[in-house]
Parts: structure tokens; sequence; C-alpha cells
């Protein structure tokens, strides 16, 4: 958990059938956790690094240059976890 | 005279603020509005020099907090032109008004034949009470079909009041698309049938003249943070004899007059105090109240007949604008501005809602996304979920200029 911890300031489920996932980075880490994840995930596409759409493994989430990013269809708040560890590491 | 937004965006404060290195454009006024720096003093002044509890002492302190509470009722009462603070409970907000006509006066007066009549476009604060109290007293809770548009059909409604139609509950206003309902036109049809009328005012009593006599509402619920005052505080307005009539929601200190015990039954006798404190059962938000007092006294001095208009033509400018910036933007809901107030839900094709809130905070704009708390409408609409703008009093054209501005950039997405 060590590494969400230092990224991560808050996650949150949204309401409405797209089971999306807000995730918040903190705003003094949210530069570099945007960097980390751009190296290890695939960028498909992207607005002036306003908004990319990425994919990491099986997965496809969007990230925001405001230090936010959207997971959708994730099975538990444990598998949001693992795959921030992943990227984030 | 219109009101200038600009003059008035001078008392609000948060609006200088930039997010995201871009200046703040707040559309989300259906959630919750901004608050002037009147409101915001008056509350501080209340906490630094008036700070009491009310009704409970004979001291200087509690008498100068009791007198600004009771003057808060007085200027609400006003407001929406009830006969006085008898018939204006101060309660959290909209959610506890309908939730206190469900059980003070539902627990009395609904039985196993009886119907509730609740319209398919309510928010679930209008909702979930009755189908909650439905399974304890077994009546029926029946929806009234909602057009395509989100537009209320009226005859389809109409038929559905019957003698058995113990109440209907219906918002006045939207908090999805906007839509304003003709609730003097139910309202008449109910009490014809022998039916109570409540309305939802959330959406309506922060953004237009609402006058609970010329409508013959017998209730109606409503929030003060939606309309520059703090949270916390809300309005349940009813008709006199209907709120005499009821038993009370909350039990304990403030709402009785006496509380005695009696040595030969073990038993304590009550009765309960007079209207409105018999429904404000414990110290209530005194400060969150006396907040809403400035807060309509500021919406007063603007007028709601301009308040109301300035909305109207925000929305006008703004729906045309949005539909031509994009073919994949598209507006939920009536397309006629005139069938609405400015809140308008909308979509982009490929995008969730949360993505076009989430693109949109990128520039400083704040909108709504999800399903409003109004899951039956967004499944009518077959909607996963909407974004949702809405407009106040300090909202600009230049603001929406700017906001078209960001949704064309979408397009390239």
């Amino acid at each position: 958990m060590g590494v969400i911890e230092d990224y991560v300031a808050r996650t949150e489920g949204t309401c409405g059938k797209d089971k999306d996932i807000i995730v918040t980075f903190k705003y003094d880490k949210k530069d570099e956790a945007i960097k980390r994840i751009l190296g290890k995930a695939k960028v498909h596409k992207s607005i002036a690094r306003i908004i990319f759409e990425l994919t990491f493994k099986n997965y496809s989430f969007r990230l925001y240059g405001s230090g936010k990013a959207i997971f959708r269809d994730l099975k538990d708040k444990e598998e949001l976890n693992s795959i921030l560890t992943d990227l984030l590491s | 005279m219109a009101l200038d937004p600009y003059k008035i965006r001078e008392d609000f404060p948060i609006l200088t603020r930039k997010i995201n290195d871009h200046q703040l454009i707040y559309f989300d006024n259906a959630a919750t509005s901004q608050k002037p720096k009147q409101v915001i003093e008056v509350v501080k002044n209340f906490y630094e020099n008036h700070n009491a509890n009310v009704h409970r002492a004979v001291h200087t302190l509690s008498q100068e907090a009791s007198e600004l509470y009771e003057n808060a009722h007085e200027e609400v009462a006003n407001f929406i032109n009830a006969k006085g603070i008898e018939e204006t409970v101060f309660v959290r907000g909209t959610t506890e008004a309908i939730n206190l006509v469900a059980y003070a006066w539902g627990l009395q007066n609904l039985k196993r034949e009886d119907e509730v009549l609740v319209t398919l476009m309510e928010h679930h604060s209008n909702i979930v009470p009755w189908e909650n109290l439905s399974k304890m007293q077994s009546f029926q809770v029946k929806y009234a079909q909602v057009n395509n548009d989100g537009t209320l059909n009226y005859e389809a409604f109409e038929k559905m009041i019957t003698n058995k139609t113990k109440i209907i509950c219906m918002s006045h206003v939207s908090n999805v698309t906007g839509v304003v309902n003709d609730v003097a036109r139910i309202a008449k049809i109910a009490h014809e049938h022998g039916a109570l009328i409540l309305v939802d005012g959330a959406q309506s009593v922060p953004h237009m003249p609402v006058n609970v006599k010329d409508l013959d509402l017998d209730f109606l619920a409503f929030s003060g943070h939606k309309m520059l005052a703090p949270t916390g505080i809300g309005v349940l307005y009813g008709k006199r004899e209907l709120l005499e009539s009821m038993e009370p929601f909350h039990g304990g200190g403030e709402m009785i007059r006496e509380v005695s015990f009696s040595p030969k039954t073990r038993r304590c006798s009550i009765t309960w105090n007079s209207l409105p404190w018999k429904f404000e059962a414990g110290t209530p938000h005194i400060s969150g109240g006396v907040g809403l007092m400035e807060a309509v006294r500021y919406l007063k001095r603007i007028g709601m007949e301009n308040v109301k208009k300035h909305e109207e033509t925000l929305t006008r400018y703004a729906m045309p604008h949005m539909k031509e910036c994009s073919k994949r933007i598209q507006i939920y809901g009536p397309q006629d501005p005139s069938a609405k107030c400015g809140i308008i839900p909308f979509g982009v094709e490929g995008l969730s809602s949360h993505d076009i809130a989430l693109f949109l905070d990128n520039y400083g704009i704040m909108v709504r996304s999800g399903y409003h708390c109004a899951q039956p409408l967004h499944e009518l609409f077959k909607l996963n979920s909407s974004a949702r703008a809405s407009f106040y009093i300090y909202n600009t054209r230049e603001e929406i200029d700017k906001f078209i501005e960001v949704l064309k950039e979408i397009e390239r997405f």
C-alpha cells in the first residue's frame, strides 16, 4: 500500500450504471504520478496533455492533466489498488 | 431592472478562485449555490456577537439569538407568502422536510387502500420516504408517467388521481432536466379529489417567485444551501391546519410545552409546543437560520422575477451554442428552453458523464455528473448517467462562451 499512500489522495466510486472509480492524486505528487503512469501505460489518444486514453495490461482508463484518473468496470478496490501499485511503482 | 451578474459577482469571494490555473466557472448550482459575503458575514457575526441557545434562557444573548431565529422564520414565511412563522418549519433540508411529512402526516393518514402519487422525474428524496413508509402502512405508491422529452404527461397524470389518492408528491422543477411542472394545475385536481399536494421546491424556490397561496400548496419543501444560505438548513412549509393536526416527527427538547410525570400512572404526559417549534426538536441550526434569513433578503433585493429572467436568458443562449459546437453533444430533456429553467443535462458521444466533468474541471469549469439522485428518470431516458450544467445569479454569457470553447475541445478526443 506504500506507493498508493504516497501518490493517491482519494478514490471515489461514482453513482450510475457506469461503475467508474475516480482516483485523485495528491496535488504535490500529481505531476510525478502522471509521469510514472505515462511511462508504463500505452497512450492511445490524448489532447494536449489534458486527457489521455490509456491501456495497461488488460485495463483501459483515462488520465487527466489535473491529476485525476477514471478506471472502469473493476471488480473491487483490491483490483484498483493492484493496478495503481503496478502503475506507480 | 434586470440583474447585473458582474455586480453580483463582487459579493461572492469564491468566484475569484482559480482552479487548475483557470478562473473558476461554477455551473453546479443545482447541487448547491455559492454564498455571498453578506451571508458569510452574518453567520460570522452571529457566532462572534450573539451566539446562545434559543428559547432556553432569559439572559440577553439567548434573547438576541431567539429574536434572530424567529425573525428568520418570519422572513422565510414572507418570501413564499405563508401566513406566518407557524407555517414555516426549519429542518435540515428538502430531504428532511419530505421525510417529516411522510412520517408525521403519512403514519397517521395513510392506510392499506390508499394511494400516494409520485412522478417518475422525482429526486430520490421524494421517492424513498414513500416507498419506505408503504412497507409499514401497505399503501400503494403509484408513479405518473413522464414523456420522452422529460415533460410531465398531464393527461395520464390526471387520470391517475382518484378518490384513493391521498397525497401527490411532485417536484416543481426537475433537478435533472429543469422542466417546470404546473403544480397549481395538479393542486387543483388533487383538492377536487380530497387529496393533498406536497411539492419539492428545491429547484424552484431559489430560482423563481413561489407563492404558496397562489399555487394552493399543502406542503412545500426546500433547501437553504441551494439559495445562497449555509448547508444544513431548509424549510417545510405546511398549511397551518395540517401542521396543527399532525403529530411531531422528532421528540425532545424545544418541541414540548410540558412533560409531566404522574406518580399514579408512572408515565409522562406531554403537550406539544406551538407551531413551528412543535416540529423543531432539539437545539436547531440557529446560525443556519440566520444565514438563510440574510440569503432571502439578498434574493429579495435582486427580485425573484429578475433571477428567473436571468437564468432563462442564459439557458436560451447556452442551448443552441452547445448543440452547434459538436454533433457528438446531445442535450437531454426538452429542447425548447421555454419549458424549463436554468438546468441543462447533456452528454458527449463516446464519453461518460464523469469524463466530461473531469475534462471541464481541467479548465476550472464545475459541472455535475452521474444520476443526480434521479435514477428512474435516467432509466426512462435510457442513460447510464448525464452531465449537468446549471446556472445562477452570478453566471455570465462570457462563462458560457468559455464552456462552449472547452466543449469544442472534446470533439477532438
